[in-house]
């Protein structure tokens, strides 16, 4: 089999769109140019009629009625619709929220723009594995506790929350449960009722669907009342004004029916893949970690620390491969990723580490050529690094005094 | 980001990449950096009798542009006068290179290590 150059290994950043749900969206650009608002003629018809298929599609795979889905132009949007939404309604009553130090920036970025106009907000910190401690969770809820927001499935290090535990505990407390699951849908069972889930925030382009499309789950019994961002048309029942495209959110329903459809055995896939790719990497290199819990994890993501070789570095050797680093001295800063640092990882494996992401249309040629070049490039850069050399000589790399700059 | 030529060919084959003896009197090291910051530098020379530098040897953990800066700067000290080799600037590195300005600390470090190497080789060999 023909491999190309480049290699893609970063599908928690984004995903190729997959050409079923291409060919299903492109009428929708030429011939069904509809506006699905247009009540009163034949174009409207065929628009809303196929966003509604859309709907229900989304729907099913959280095991949720489409009433309940609100499309929106990705989970940045439904993050920040979903809390400040519920926080601008419920407010004057309840104003407290508990997240997690290791959420996605739009949701602590809109938790932040919260508690400076009047809200408290629990950060829960995480375990070394990048779980939350549910017997904290419990301890943080207060008599003013309004919402819970702990995502499901985490974009850099793949762990998997326990939704179930966290929403039996929200609903006992009367506190609403968003989700975002950006990174969860598809490659996980959801389920919204069975996990009481009350908002959950889904995107298009992290399951082989479109980028710009969205959407948030808002449930409807018992009701969960948001608050509106946009002013116009009503739209969305109200909660998300503007005109669909029909195209997108064609290409979301349908990339959510795949999803469906082949849960079981993309995930059978995926896990060999990762199973082969990390067992070449350690049959190899000693003094490789991986970052977060091994079993409660998505198939599709590796995040490794490879002790004494810098990531960028590792980076610039490894060209052909798209993957991400932990490290995050591309930007101005030289702070690494808040993730792992909210693991605990120390700051010098931090800088260590990639973010491999294996997804649908990855090959077992590809997996073996991208773990036979990561294991060239970190061997050759152990060779050039002092760190590697001291340690292979007994220097403890911690109990010597460096000079911070 | 694209990197310049240069810096890519000190990536991918580094000069003078390795270690020198560094209990040996006429060997200098310098050792800057910290690995909580992502780059560490380990640059030494050998310097004879008449001061200069007959060897330089690097290792570096650190980004591209800090492998490259300190395989620069071992190719540069080679033939000179420690004093001569210790007046050595960073922005002369960072211009060879073309670093983009966010990598301008590699070259910092690169001056800050052959100076902490000249500075431990003169403090060794104090009569």
């Amino acid at each position: 089999m023909k491999i190309s150059k480049n290699i893609y290994l970063d599908y928690q950043a984004t995903t190729p769109l997959d050409p079923r749900v291409l060919e299903k969206m492109i009428p929708y650009f030429n011939e069904r140019f509809g506006n699905p608002h247009s009540r009163n003629h034949f174009f409207g018809w065929e628009a809303e009629e196929a966003t509604e298929i859309a709907r229900k599609q989304v729907a099913e795979i959280i095991g949720a009625n489409s009433k309940e889905i609100v499309f929106t132009s990705g989970a940045t949007e439904s993050n920040n619709l979903a809390i400040k939404g519920v926080a601008d309604f419920y407010g004057d009553k309840k104003n407290h929220i508990i997240t997690c130090v290791t959420e996605h920036k739009c949701v602590l970025e809109s938790c932040r723009f919260l508690s400076e106009n009047g809200f408290e907000i629990t950060y829960l910190p995480v375990e070394k594995d990048g779980l939350i401690n549910l017997e904290l969770l419990k301890k943080s809820i207060k008599e003013n506790t309004l919402m819970i927001s702990i995502m499901a499935v985490h974009n850099e290090i793949g762990v998997i929350q326990p939704l179930k535990e966290i929403g039996e505990l929200a609903r006992k407390n009367n506190i609403f449960f968003h989700t975002d699951c950006a990174q969860a849908v598809g490659k996980i069972k959801l389920d919204v009722n069975e996990m009481n889930i009350d908002l959950m925030s889904i995107s298009g382009h992290k399951i082989y669907g479109p980028k710009g499309i969205g959407a948030l789950y808002v449930r409807r019994k018992p009701r969960v009342r948001i608050k509106s961002m946009m002013s116009g048309g009503g739209q969305e029942r109200g909660m998300r004004s503007g005109t669909l495209s029909p195209a997108l959110c064609i290409g979301l329903g349908e990339a959510c029916k795949i999803c469906l459809d082949e849960m079981d055995q993309e995930k059978k896939k995926l896990e060999s893949m990762r199973k082969k790719f990390h067992e070449i990497i350690l049959k190899s290199c000693k003094d490789v970690y991986l970052n977060g819990s091994e079993h409660h994890r998505i198939p599709g993501n590796l995040n490794l620390s490879f002790a004494y070789v810098e990531g960028e570095s590792l980076m610039m050797g490894i060209k052909d491969l798209s993957v991400s680093s932990g490290s995050a001295c591309t930007s101005a800063s030289l702070e690494p990723s808040y993730v792992l640092r909210a693991l605990g990882v120390e700051e010098e494996l931090a800088h260590t580490s990639l973010r491999i992401g294996f997804g649908r249309f990855t090959t077992d040629d590809e997996i073996e050529k991208a773990a036979n070049d990561i294991v060239r490039e970190v061997i050759r850069l152990r060779s050039l690094s002092p760190l590697w050399e001291m340690a292979q000589e007994g220097v403890d790399i911690s109990k010597i005094e460096w000079a911070h700059h | 980001m694209a990197y310049s030529k240069e810096l890519i060919d000190h990536y991918e084959k580094p000069r003078n990449v390795g270690s020198l003896d560094k209990q040996s009197t006429d060997v200098g090291t310098g050792l800057v950096g910290a690995p909580a910051c992502g780059d560490v530098m380990k640059l030494q020379i050998k310097v004879d009798d008449n001061g200069v530098i007959e060897d330089a040897k690097f290792k570096t953990f650190g980004c591209g542009s800090a492998i490259a800066s300190s395989s620069l700067i071992t190719e540069w000290v080679k033939g000179k006068n420690i004093n001569e080799a210790s007046e050595i600037k960073n922005t002369e590195i960072a211009k060879h290179l073309a670093l983009p300005p966010v990598k301008i600390h590699c070259s910092i470090l690169a001056e800050d290590a052959i100076k902490a190497a000249v500075k431990d080789y003169k403090e060794k060999n104090k009569k």
